[in-house]
């Protein structure tokens, strides 16, 4: 297993707090991304991962704890702010323009990072740097064979592919994944295994997963959830070792899969 | 269809539109002229309907405010300087839009469709209520603008011939307008919000500029619309703001197929085309637009440009596209 | 203002609210449940209206019309829902807007072809026809207050069936969650059968009650659509209970407008509803 490369912290969450009504949906919850490390975020459905992940990518406001994004207070920003200063998102359902190709979703995803909005005479198809910034992406993300194909046509694991590509796209540091694997088939998910190690190297990653084959296979730091509060947190020794999260999973891990 | 034949469709279509006036039937190029400006009208709809997904159910206001703007700005009995007026109107529209836009762009789905109604019937009361313009009898433009630069004048607007060159050039402007701007990034984002704001979002976007600016934008062109309207026909009332003026352009998007510049101009020209014919049938012609409407919704809902491609299809026996 | 006055006005404003609260609880159901923008409900006030002025006419009695009146609304409702309104349950709101604003256009010429342009004046019923004396210069016409009663009758029956019947824990479900209802083996097609002539019915006869007020005449029904959807936005989509509230506020501020600022009364209930939505972008009770 390879420990964090570099160290450093990019993404930091203290004492997070979600109520909706009188049910806490997170209480305390406290993680962090660093560069070079994945960090994944697992439990069972309803231990509220989902949240977790929207609180920290801006489309949830915290009931209360802070967010930093190195060493800046990103806490009261929407999804669109956090993403303008470099963290990025996947969704847990196929969230992508299923009329456009491939390449106008990712070149869309990079024309974001110059948005230009005045320019509106300029074709959008002429701004090579967009361009070039998508193709690179799309090959990066294993996409480079279907760059042309429209999106909604893709398979399953291609369509999660790309969703990888156009969080790539927009220079993020941090990738926060929802799910990247769900719904996929062994290879399709050996090969995102892969990809999600090949860009660990210069970014920090969180994911949220059920795959525990998947999770030990990538993970650096593991945060296991229950009932909205962190049960354990630590490397995936630790993890395997903890008492109280075989207890409360490992025995039955069918729980995991959904 | 493909390139090819569309741009043929287009400059055959152009072509017709521009022998008109040697018919020297000064009604068939009055009755033009009208479907070229809500051609206009229709594609400034198009903009947010078809291409950004907003359903504006008031855009007779920007319409409207362009109008009495021309009516109102003009000298009582003396020619308007067109080069200083048009802009004025259409300005004035795009305030409008811009204004009502920071409020109604927080709402969404049929709260927008809503809200956007309510603003556009409180300009209505504005002119229908107040003596602004004349309250409910409405307000004469006397003399048309004059397109004078200097000693020199181009063309016209007295002239029924000129006048109608005059907005079919406009019209052709805006079209081509319209269609560069949604090639431009600007346009791309607008079409992304359509098919998925959240998305754009977490990508960075502040889609509530985006959509202002839409907004804004859909305004003026419905302003250029509503100024050609007033000099058209010289005459503005408060009828030009109301429901039913934003339910008759909504119906021309659809009709032509909303999303589609072309289909807009389609939808303008069937539509008031299906007005004249029904007008000169009987005085109950509402009956059959509205029987017409309703039959369209139930059997035909890709809009009339739907319609060579179902032709299409039947003909090849269902094989897809 | 003086007192009198003052009570007069409350009083019509109370009266104006109820009655668009009839209207508009339909609309409001409508869309709640049914996910469905009818710009034609106007258009079921101004048929209740007219079908007041017509059977008034030939029975010589409102009562008797309005008897007669509200199974025929009731009827009438069934039939589009059957005929029209099923079709359009999963298309986009865009689509109903448009066929509803088609059918506005068909009620209103059909009623240009049956009874004419004219406004028609119809007769209040002899034992309601008489004044209360407020002070000794102001009186206030008995016939307001017996619709103000009657509304508040119907919105306390509208209450039980909601609250208290089987009929109405499946609007209630209905209103939440489609497909639980649809799992609980309950016919949801005849929920909202039931559901459109209920509101058709309520509409008309809205319109029944106010035509010996308001006399019948063209495009009636347009006007207090758009009010209606002023309510509806302002209460909450799907909230009868918003509806009843914001039913009572519209009431409010167009009577009162009308008094203390007569130049831009017409703007008032649609600055209301701007400020309200400012300040809840979803209504006041956005579930009820």
């Amino acid at each position: 297993m390879s420990a964090a490369k570099t160290n450093e912290v990019l993404l930091e969450a203290k004492k997070l707090t979600r109520r909706f009504g009188g049910l806490v949906a997170n209480q305390d919850i406290s993680v962090t991304v660093a560069r070079g490390a994945i960090h994944v975020l697992l439990g069972p459905n309803g231990a509220g991962k989902s949240t977790c992940i929207n609180m920290l990518s801006g489309d949830l406001p915290p009931s209360e704890g802070t967010i930093t994004f190195m060493g800046r207070d990103i806490t009261g920003l929407s999804a669109a702010q956090r993403s303008r200063v470099g963290i990025g998102r996947s969704y847990q359902r196929t969230n992508i323009f299923p009329q456009f190709t491939v390449l106008e979703n990712v070149r869309l995803a990079a024309q974001s990072r110059n948005q230009q909005p005045w320019r509106i005479f300029s074709k959008a198809m002429e701004q090579k740097w967009a361009l070039d910034k998508a193709h690179a992406c799309i090959e990066e993300a294993g996409l480079g064979k279907r760059a042309d194909w429209v999106s909604g046509v893709l398979s399953h694991g291609e369509q999660r592919q790309l969703e990888i590509a156009m969080v790539l796209a927009t220079d993020a540091q941090v990738l926060l994944l929802d799910e990247p694997l769900a719904g996929m088939g062994s290879d399709e998910s050996a090969k995102m295994v892969e990809l999600l190690k090949k860009l660990r190297a210069t970014r920090g990653i969180l994911l949220v997963e059920h795959d525990m084959d998947a999770v030990f296979a990538v993970a650096d730091v593991i945060t296991v959830m229950v009932n909205g509060q962190m049960l354990e947190s630590g490397p995936p020794a630790q993890i395997r070792a903890s008492v109280a999260v075989q207890q409360a999973y490992l025995g039955t891990e069918e729980s995991f899969h959904v | 269809m493909n390139a090819q034949a569309s741009l043929i469709f287009k400059l055959v279509a152009l072509a017709v539109l521009a022998c008109v006036p040697l018919s020297g039937e000064s009604f068939y190029v009055e009755m033009i002229s009208k479907m070229l400006v809500m051609a206009i009208f229709a594609m400034s709809l198009d903009l947010l309907v078809g291409f950004t997904g907003l359903v504006s159910f008031g855009h007779a206001a920007y319409f409207g405010i362009a109008a009495y703007a021309a009516a109102l700005l003009s000298p009582k009995y003396d020619a308007g300087n067109l080069w200083l007026l048009l802009p004025g109107a259409v300005g004035l529209s795009a305030l409008a839009a811009f204004v009502i836009g920071l409020f109604v762009l927080r709402t969404k789905g049929i709260y927008f469709i809503m809200v956007t109604l309510a603003f556009a019937q409180m300009a209505y009361f504005v002119f229908h209520d107040t003596p602004v313009g004349g309250g409910s009898d409405g307000i004469y433009l006397n003399v048309k603008p004059s397109a004078a630069i200097g000693g020199w004048e181009p063309f016209d607007l007295g002239n029924g011939t000129h006048q109608y060159y005059f907005i079919l050039a406009l019209m052709v402007l805006v079209y081509l307008f319209l269609r560069r701007v949604l090639q431009s990034p600007f346009g791309r984002v607008l079409v992304g919000i359509k098919s998925n704001e959240h998305r754009m979002q977490s990508m960075g976007y502040l889609t509530y500029r985006y959509k202002l600016g839409a907004f804004t934008l859909a305004g003026a062109l419905g302003g250029v619309a509503g100024f050609l309207y007033a000099v058209l026909f010289g005459f503005v009332t408060p009828e030009l703001l109301s429901w039913h003026e934003s339910g008759n352009v909504l119906l021309m998007v659809i009709l032509g197929g909303m999303g589609n510049l072309v289909g807009a101009v389609v939808g303008a020209f069937a539509f008031e085309g299906m007005r004249g014919v029904f007008e000169s049938w009987t005085e109950h012609w509402q009956l059959l637009m509205g029987g017409v409407i309703v039959a369209l919704v139930l059997f035909l809902p890709g809009g009339l440009s739907s319609l060579p491609a179902r032709i299409r299809r039947a003909l090849q026996g269902g094989e897809a596209k | 203002m003086d007192f009198a006055t003052f009570l007069i006005q409350t009083l019509n404003a109370l009266q104006y609210g109820l009655l668009l609260f009839l209207v508009a609880s339909g609309l409001t159901l409508v869309f709640g449940i049914m996910g469905i923008i009818n710009l034609a409900h106007g258009s079921f006030y101004m048929i209740g209206a007219y079908l007041a002025f017509v059977l008034t006419s030939a029975t010589g009695s409102l009562v008797l019309a309005i008897v007669l009146g509200i199974p025929l609304a009731l009827l009438f409702g069934a039939f589009l829902e059957w005929l029209l309104f099923s079709h359009l349950y999963k298309r986009d709101h865009l689509e109903q807007v448009l066929l509803t604003y088609g059918l506005i256009l068909v009620f209103e010429e059909l009623r240009s072809l049956l009874v004419g342009n004219d406004v028609h004046g119809v007769n209040i019923p002899a034992f309601l026809d008489a004044s209360i004396r407020l002070t000794e210069v102001m009186t206030y016409p008995v016939y307001r207050l017996a619709v103000s009663a009657v509304c508040v009758v119907l919105a306390v029956a509208l209450y039980f069936v909601i609250q208290r019947t089987r009929l109405g824990m499946m609007i209630r479900a209905g209103n939440d969650d489609r497909t639980m209802v649809e799992a609980l083996g309950i016919n949801i097609n005849m929920i909202y059968r039931v559901v459109f002539a209920l509101g058709v019915a309520l509409a008309a006869l809205a319109g029944m009650l106010a035509a010996p007020m308001s006399s019948v005449f063209p495009n009636m029904g347009s006007q207090v659509l758009i009010i209606s959807f002023v309510i509806v936005v302002i209460g909450g989509i799907g909230s009868v209970w918003g509806a009843l509230v914001a039913a009572l506020i519209v009431g409010f501020a167009d009577t009162f407008g009308k008094v203390l600022l007569p130049e831009i009364s017409g703007m008032i209930v649609y600055l209301v509803m701007a400020v309200v939505l400012l300040w809840r972008p979803e209504g006041i009770l956005k579930k009820g």
